[in-house]
This record gives structure tokens, sequence and C-alpha cells, in this order.
């Protein structure tokens, strides 16, 4: 579980956060939503250590972010980093053992090899293994990415907007995967995302953020109503149900 | 990529060769020592620049910046004459080499500490405000070591004189003994780093993802970076561009993002160009042209190309 407690940030005297508590459940994906600039990218960097923590506390399984060494929390909480500009010139498979540095710190062992071999495979990546990170299509590469992170190894995985730049098979294909993860590996994911049809398709448990705050939270058949829509994201649009899941009539 | 540092391996012991064998007149007992401290000197140098360049790129994320361009070298310089200025010139001489590169590495390992460090923090989205506040800084420093060096005395300015440029056939050797040490010692912690500095590759999320602590890491590398610096600007005086030029030379020879491999290809190649280019200027072509300005041109004209190619790599 991760446990959030009075968290609060401000950048540069603006409140981007205020009082923020919250359990996000164990096992299950849990996606935060809300409008542009209601504070869910800023919480989530926070709870990945990407960020300083200015007020409050996180706790991550029984580790406190903050506290804890980097190094033991590299092997429980992971980010799906976004790649810089420069992409590095790297063949897939270097990129994904990057994913076991935690452990060897720079040594791999057969154990870590055998790690990234089964990453690459579960992500059916073998083929393209040889092939340098930049010659890769956006979703191939957004894929190498997660197999980095699925290669990490970690209980938690935290992913910011991971759904950009992608189309809607690599879209969806990356949130079966992700629903694969949390269903047959026990990992616990947060996502954020921009498309609520998405979270409330794929997602356990929403977090509607508004104003640096937790508007609702809940499973998506009780979260997303129009209530939400217009008090959260101030937009009337109709909601219909498809086999018991909301779906937005975009 | 092992075979090919081989290869550069065996380039740069034929300009060792070349450079302690071709024009050596006098008996071999005077010959050996006198090539062989400069020899020893500037594959010091050497190692020293392209390390600190190697460092220093991959802190600030982009491959055209060297700690010269930043202004590194020109902060040294301007402590020394700051020293000669403020301590003056018969003082100054009165100091042993030792504690004046002691002092001088110190005090501008920390102002690069305090500078560098806020610069790449604030900075780090932005990289054309990094370069220019790197370049007007050193041009800052350069002004006001010129200004000093005005004011002072003509004869404690000759204290320094040899501070202020590039030398490479002029090596100041006294400070060998130390140099050696502390360039060993600075080279081997950035050795240590090379893991660490390949996750840096990666971006700064998927550092912080897999644990490397970025802070720590990147006043390390400042720290050393500085230290190296201040190792081969005592020795032969700023050199702008050789950095920039082998580190760019290193990656197209050994095209492959490991700091293990980058490390010892920049090394030689620093090295290589050093011992050879001074070979071919000064015993072959008896040039008077001295080496750092060749240098400067290719690696001037490199940064020109690699900024109007948009820094893509």
């Amino acid at each position: 579980m991760i446990s959030i407690r009075n968290l609060s940030h401000q950048i540069g005297g603006a409140p981007i956060l205020t009082d923020i508590s919250l359990d996000l459940p164990r096992g299950k994906i849990s996606a935060l939503i809300g409008p542009n600039g209601a504070g869910k990218s800023t919480l989530l960097s926070l709870i990945a250590r990407l960020e300083k923590l200015q007020g409050g506390s996180v706790i991550v399984g029984n580790l406190t972010v903050g506290s804890c060494s980097n190094r033991e929390l590299a092997k429980h909480l992971s980010i799906l980093p976004q790649m810089p500009d420069q992409v590095p010139r790297l063949c897939v498979r270097d990129l994904v053992s990057f994913g076991r540095y935690p452990y060897h710190q720079g040594r791999p062992t057969a154990d870590d090899e055998a790690a990234v071999e089964h990453a690459l495979a579960v992500f059916g990546l073998t083929g393209l293994a040889k092939r340098s990170v930049d010659e890769l299509s956006g979703g191939q590469r957004q894929r190498a990415q997660i197999a980095m992170t699925f290669a990490q190894d970690t209980e938690y995985m935290l992913l910011d907007e991971p759904l950009n730049n992608l189309d809607i098979a690599g879209a969806r294909s990356l949130m079966a995967l992700l629903r694969d993860l949390a269903d047959n590996h026990g990992k616990t994911i947060v996502i954020v995302l921009h498309d609520i049809n998405y979270a409330s398709r794929y997602a356990d448990w929403l977090v509607a953020m508004h104003d640096g705050q937790i508007a609702v939270e809940g499973a998506p058949a009780q979260t997303v109503t129009s209530d939400l829509l217009r008090d959260v994201f101030q937009t009337d649009a109709d909601i219909q149900h498809i086999d018991g899941l909301p779906i937005v009539m975009v | 990529m092992r075979s090919r540092l081989i290869w550069l391996a065996v380039i740069l012991c034929l300009c060792c060769i070349g450079y302690m064998t071709i024009g050596a007149r006098g008996p071999l007992s005077f010959v050996i020592p006198f090539r062989g401290t400069k020899l020893a000197a500037l594959i010091l140098v050497g190692f020293a620049i392209s390390t600190s360049t190697v460092l220093f790129q991959t802190v600030s994320q982009n491959r055209i910046l060297t700690p010269s361009i930043m202004g590194f070298d020109a902060l040294y310089v301007m402590i020394l004459t700051g020293a000669v200025f403020f301590l003056g010139g018969m003082a100054f001489v009165g100091l042993s080499d030792q504690i004046i590169f002691a002092v001088t590495a110190s005090a501008m390992t920390l102002a690069a500490l305090a500078l560098f460090s806020t610069l790449l923090r604030s900075a780090h989205s932005n990289l054309m405000r990094m370069i220019l506040t790197g370049i007007v800084l050193g041009a800052l420093f350069r002004s006001l070591t010129d200004f000093m060096q005005r004011m002072i005395d003509p004869n404690e300015f000759s204290v320094i004189q040899g501070a202020s440029y590039a030398r490479f056939a002029q090596i100041e050797t006294d400070l060998l003994m130390i140099a050696t040490v502390v360039c060993c010692v600075g080279v081997g912690l950035a050795w240590r780093m090379r893991f660490a500095l390949d996750v840096m590759t990666l971006g700064r999320e998927a550092a912080v993802s897999l644990g490397v602590d970025l802070r720590r890491t990147q006043m390390k590398a400042l720290v050393l970076t500085a230290v190296l610096v201040a190792v081969s600007t005592a020795l032969v005086g700023p050199v702008a561009f050789l950095g920039l030029l082998v580190v760019s030379l290193a990656r197209l020879v050994t095209p492959i993002e490991k700091h293990g491999v980058l490390f010892v290809s920049a090394g030689l190649i620093s090295a290589i160009t050093l011992i050879g280019g001074q070979t071919i200027l000064e015993r072959l072509f008896k040039l008077s042209t001295p080496l750092s300005v060749v240098i400067d041109l290719l690696g001037g004209a490199l940064f020109l190309i690699l900024l109007l190619k948009g820094h893509r790599r």
C-alpha cells in the first residue's frame, strides 16, 4: 500500500498540493485523473522522489520516501521514466538491462541476465533486442522502457501519462499489459491518465484531483458520474453504462 | 570495441616512442629523464582533460559543453592571478609550488561547486541559457584576470605569465609528483563512478528510478572535474577546445554508451593528440606554431559544427 499523509507542496510560493491524505490499494491499478494543473503529476513525482518532499509523508510498503536509501527504494518502487530528447545510442537489451542496476550496481550476475531475457520475452522484444533504441517507433520505445521498468522487478510501479504519443492499438496493449502485471504479477500500479474512459475501463481505483486536492476517490463505477465531470472537469458530457462500466460520451 | 581500444593503445605507444627518440641528440642519460618527464606530464594532462570533459558532459547532459567552455580553467588562472595580486609576487614566489597547487585546486573546487551546481540545477532544461551563462562567466573570469595582470608590477606579471596560456613545450614539471597523485586519484574515482554515469545518460527520471543518488553523483562529478582541470591547467595552462575535440572523436571511434569504454578511448585519444601533435609539430616539421593553436582551431571548428547541427549528438 502507498500511504500519503498530509502532503503539501508549493512551487515558487504557489500551492500545488494542499494537505493530501490518500491510501492507494496494493496489487491494483490506481489512476490519478483530473483537469490540467490539478497536481496529478506533482503528486506522482513526490511519491517517486523526483521532487523533494516539502511537507507531509509518503510511505511505500514499509519504506518511507525521503528517509530510506535510494538504492533500497529502487528495489521496491520504479517510475516509467521520460526519455531525454537525446535518446542514448543503446540497443534494446542494454536499455532493459539497466533495470537491474539497483541489484547489481554495474556488474550483472547470471540472475540479472535471466531477468533481462525474461522481460524482453514478456514484452515481445526478443526480436528487437539488438536494435538501437533510437531506431524504434514511439510505441516500441515505450514498450522497451516499460520492459526496463519490469526488469527492475519492483512491487510498485508509477507511470506518468504513458499513453501520450501512443495510437489506440499501442494504448490498449499497454493498458492490457499493465492489467496483466497487476493481476498476474501482483504489481501495484499508479498511473496518471488524461482519458477518463481508459481509466474507468482499466483501473481498479480512481483518484480524481482538483486544485491540488482530492475531489473523489473510489471504484470507477462509483466515481465517474456527471457530478464528477461537472465539478472537477467543468464540462457536461453524457455518461453511458456499458457492461457496468461508466463511459463518457466525448 | 576492445580491438579498437588496443589499436589506440598501440598508436599511443608509437607516438610516445616517436616523442622520445626523434631528433634526440646528446647522451641518453640526459634525453630520457628530460623528455620522459614531459611525456609523463602530457599523458597526465591528456587523461585529466578527457576525463573531466566526459564527466562534465554527462552531468550537464549534453555533448558540446566542456569545462573550458564553461570557464573552469579561466577560473583557475584567475585564482592564481588573484593570489599574486593580493599577496604580491615575492610572497607568491616564496610559497612552494605544492602549496600553491593545493590551495588553488581547493579554492577552485569550492568556487566551481558553488557556481556550476546552481547553474546545473536551475538550467538543466535550458541548454542555450546554460551555454551562454558559461561563456559569459568564462569571459568574466578572463577579463578580471586581465585586469589584475595589468594592475600588477611587470616583474610580478612574469611570475604568472606562464599560467595564462597553453604551452605544451614547456611544462611545469616541478608539480609532476603531486599532479600524478591527484590525477590518478581523480581518474580512479571517475572510473569507479562509471556505472552510475551510464545510468545518468538515461535522463534524470530514469536515474532516480534506478536508485542513483543524483545530487551526490553530480556533486562528485563536479568536484572531480574541478580537480582534474586544476591539474591540467597547473601543468600546461588553459586548453580551450582540446576536451571537446577528443571526447567527440572518442564517441566516433568507440560509438558505445559505456563510460568504462569512453573514459579509456577518450583518454588514449587525448594523449595521442597531445604527444603525436607535439612530436609532429615540434620535431618533424620544426614548426613554431604552438600545438594549442592547432587544437583550438580544430576544436573551435568542431564546436561550431556541433552547435549548428543542433547538438543532436
